[in-house]
């Protein structure tokens, strides 16, 4: 399309003019405004702003929480054991003038800043607690310590710190270890408590059976005898009711009784003289 | 190549170079050069300004271009997942609701789509230390959505990654509060609402606009290296349990046993009893029947009684009669050969003997031995 250049030209210049003399500000930033490097205004609205050409320059900064977060730290704790401390920080850009006058606006340097000052805040507060207070502690007592010693920061950097949080605190590797064995004697301390438990509440009722069952059996033997006792003594009265009626006929009766009995097995062999009673007749048919 | 270039460059710049031989495929600049003049005749057909076709006409496209990109640009449709963030030259003025929304165009107006209905979910696993300085695995995970899209997009830098963080803290801090057993056993809920509390909170001081939906806790577990241990103080407690239970299995086998051998004794004397009692009676009333009789004629009856009993001796016996009135004591009897001729045709003759208890079980002999030697070994 043959545009005349007579016009097109100076149409892009306005543009480009129009262009270099407006600038966006989103919701989450500010701006400062040089002129000639110098800071001339900070625009912190968001919206359209203007500016000069070629005298101004515009640079945008974060409004928002913006972010620390290091390389996990070796601290010492008031025991001399060493901790390892992963912990983020949060903060903002409250004079942006200042902010940028100390680090030319760069977020990574300020950061770094951050972290040395942190650092150095939570590496005297670590070293006075102990392991335990560390872990277990209120965090705001750290994050007091660390307000504490970052007051002069928006003086200094012009950035605030609003948070500051542990993320890990671990011990070292060989520290794990006797932390391991420890548990592991504790949970054998435990297990050794458990099966001492079970054997004596096992034991008592071991013997607690084995004594009811004495009990039980010596009542029945005393019972028993009382009984069979009492048999004995009737079945005598019963024999010496019966056998005082004629004593001598009861020794003689018995005793051909027992005779009987005595020789009831056969195995017996009798020398015999042919003179007792019974062969009376054996020798003589009168009996004399 | 645009397709308004003039016609006659399109020989030089074809990249396929097929151009020329006639019998190619039907030439595109031809077919627009058409279509120009058709659509030029629909916009421009006032007659007598023909002529003026050709430079109007990529004005006109241009409009057309520009309005269906306008058209395009300014409508937005807001899924009901999600909310529009409406910003004029950088800054917010509104929030578009789910549906079609009329905006400016590009330069002036921006909308940031916010996806705030949907649910996602962050886990976060570690090993960390509790309060009573031992290690516990802890797996937490996180659901959370994005309550407040302005919030979201404006306050925090990467919201998202804050979120991690902020997780990984809050779980330490609780974990480092509490103590490994609590951990380990009945504080699992609790431990989560706490997580789930602090987290917020701390998103809140924040302003991320993050709204966390639950946080919850896998079953703590003692780290690898200690599994071991933990596991076989678990067993321990079953083996506590365990050794409870086999006493009273114990017990429960010996007493109903020592009841049923007292039992057994306290029958076994009733039988003893009765039975010694019937045979006294029964003994005593057989010498009663024959003392009557023996009375009537005694004589004979102590005769007869006499020689039926030694009869019935001798006839049992082996019996060597020997009648040495001379005094001849030297004599050879091989009693010995006597006795085992006798044994080889041996016809026993068994009496019921009532004097011993053959009634009486080998058990209650063995409960009453093993009772008479314990009595004795008491003393």
């Amino acid at each position: 399309m043959p545009l005349n250049p007579k016009v097109l030209i100076p149409l892009i210049v306005i543009a480009v003019i129009g262009y270099s003399s407006i600038f966006i500000v989103n919701q989450w930033e500010q701006a400062l405004v040089f002129k000639f490097r110098e800071i001339q205004r900070s625009d912190d609205q968001p919206g359209l702003h203007f500016m000069l050409p070629l005298v101004n320059v515009a640079q945008k900064f974060e409004k928002r929480l913006l972010n620390l977060d290091q390389e996990p730290q070796r601290f010492i704790t008031i025991e001399k054991k060493d901790v390892i401390v992963d912990y983020y920080a949060k903060w903002l850009i409250t004079d942006v003038e200042k902010f940028y006058t100390a680090t030319r606006g760069d977020v990574l340097y300020a950061n770094g800043l951050l972290g040395q000052r942190i650092n150095r805040a939570l590496r005297d507060e670590f070293g006075a607690r102990t392991v335990q207070e560390v872990v277990a502690g209120e965090r705001t007592q750290i994050l007091s310590v660390v307000t504490a010693s970052t007051s002069n920061l928006p003086e200094e950097l012009g950035i605030t710190v609003v948070d500051v949080r542990t993320k890990r605190i671990d011990l070292p590797t060989e520290v794990s270890n006797s932390v391991y064995e420890r548990m592991r004697a504790e949970r054998n301390r435990v297990a050794k408590d458990f099966r001492a438990r079970g054997s004596e509440a096992a034991e008592r009722i071991r013997a607690n059976a084995d004594r009811e069952r004495e009990i039980i059996l010596a009542n029945a033997y005393r019972d028993a005898e009382i009984i069979r006792g009492e048999g004995d003594a009737q079945a005598t009265e019963i024999y010496a009711a019966a056998y005082t009626k004629d004593e001598e006929f009861y020794s003689f009766y018995r005793s051909l009784d027992a005779y009987k009995k005595s020789f009831i097995n056969g195995n017996d062999i009798l020398l015999l003289e042919p003179k007792s009673d019974f062969f009376r007749y054996f020798n003589d048919s009168k009996g004399k | 190549m645009g397709w308004n270039e003039p016609p006659d460059n399109n020989k030089g710049k074809d990249p396929w170079g097929n151009r020329g031989d006639g019998d190619g495929p039907p030439d595109l600049d031809e077919i627009v050069r058409k279509m120009q003049k058709g659509i030029g005749g629909m916009f421009g057909s006032r007659p007598g300004k023909i002529g003026d076709n050709n430079s109007m006409f990529p004005f006109f496209m241009g409009l057309i271009l520009l309005l269906m990109w306008l058209a395009f640009d300014m409508t937005y449709l807001i899924d009901q997942q999600e909310r529009g963030v409406v910003l004029r030259f950088g800054e917010h003025v509104d929030t578009l609701e789910p549906g079609l929304n009329i905006r400016f165009p590009r330069p002036v107006e921006k909308v940031e789509k916010v996806n705030v209905g949907q649910v996602r979910s962050i886990t976060h696993k570690a090993l960390m230390l509790t309060q009573d300085e031992n290690i516990v695995d802890v797996e937490v995970a996180v659901q959370w959505r994005i309550g407040d899209a302005t919030e979201y997009l404006f306050n925090v830098y990467s919201p998202a990654s804050t979120l991690r963080q902020v997780t990984e803290s809050s779980v330490r801090e609780v974990i480092g509060k509490s103590k490994l057993d609590f951990v380990l056993t009945e504080g699992r809920s609790e431990i989560a609402e706490r997580i789930q509390s602090l987290i917020q909170e701390t998103l809140g001081d924040y302003k991320t606009g993050i709204y966390i939906s639950t946080a919850e806790m896998q079953p703590a577990k003692p780290p690898e290296e200690v599994k071991a241990a933990f596991d076989d103080a678990i067993k321990a407690r079953e083996d506590e349990q365990r050794q409870v239970n086999e006493a009273e299995a114990y017990r429960n086998d010996v007493l109903p046993r020592a009841r049923g051998g007292a039992a057994r004794l306290r029958e076994e004397s009733n039988g003893y009893k009765s039975r010694i009692i019937s045979k006294a009676e029964g003994e005593a009333s057989r010498f009663g029947q024959l003392l009557a009789e023996y009375q009537r004629a005694p004589e004979v009856t102590r005769e007869r009684l006499y020689l039926d009993a030694i009869e019935s001796v001798f006839s049992n016996t082996n019996k060597v009669l020997i009648d040495n009135d001379n005094g001849n004591s030297l004599m050879y009897l091989p009693i010995d050969k006597l006795i085992e001729k006798r044994q080889n045709n041996n016809s026993r003759i068994s009496v019921p003997d009532f004097n011993e208890s053959t009634t009486s079980s080998s058990s209650a002999n063995d409960i009453r031995q093993r009772l008479d030697e314990r009595l004795r070994g008491v003393r």
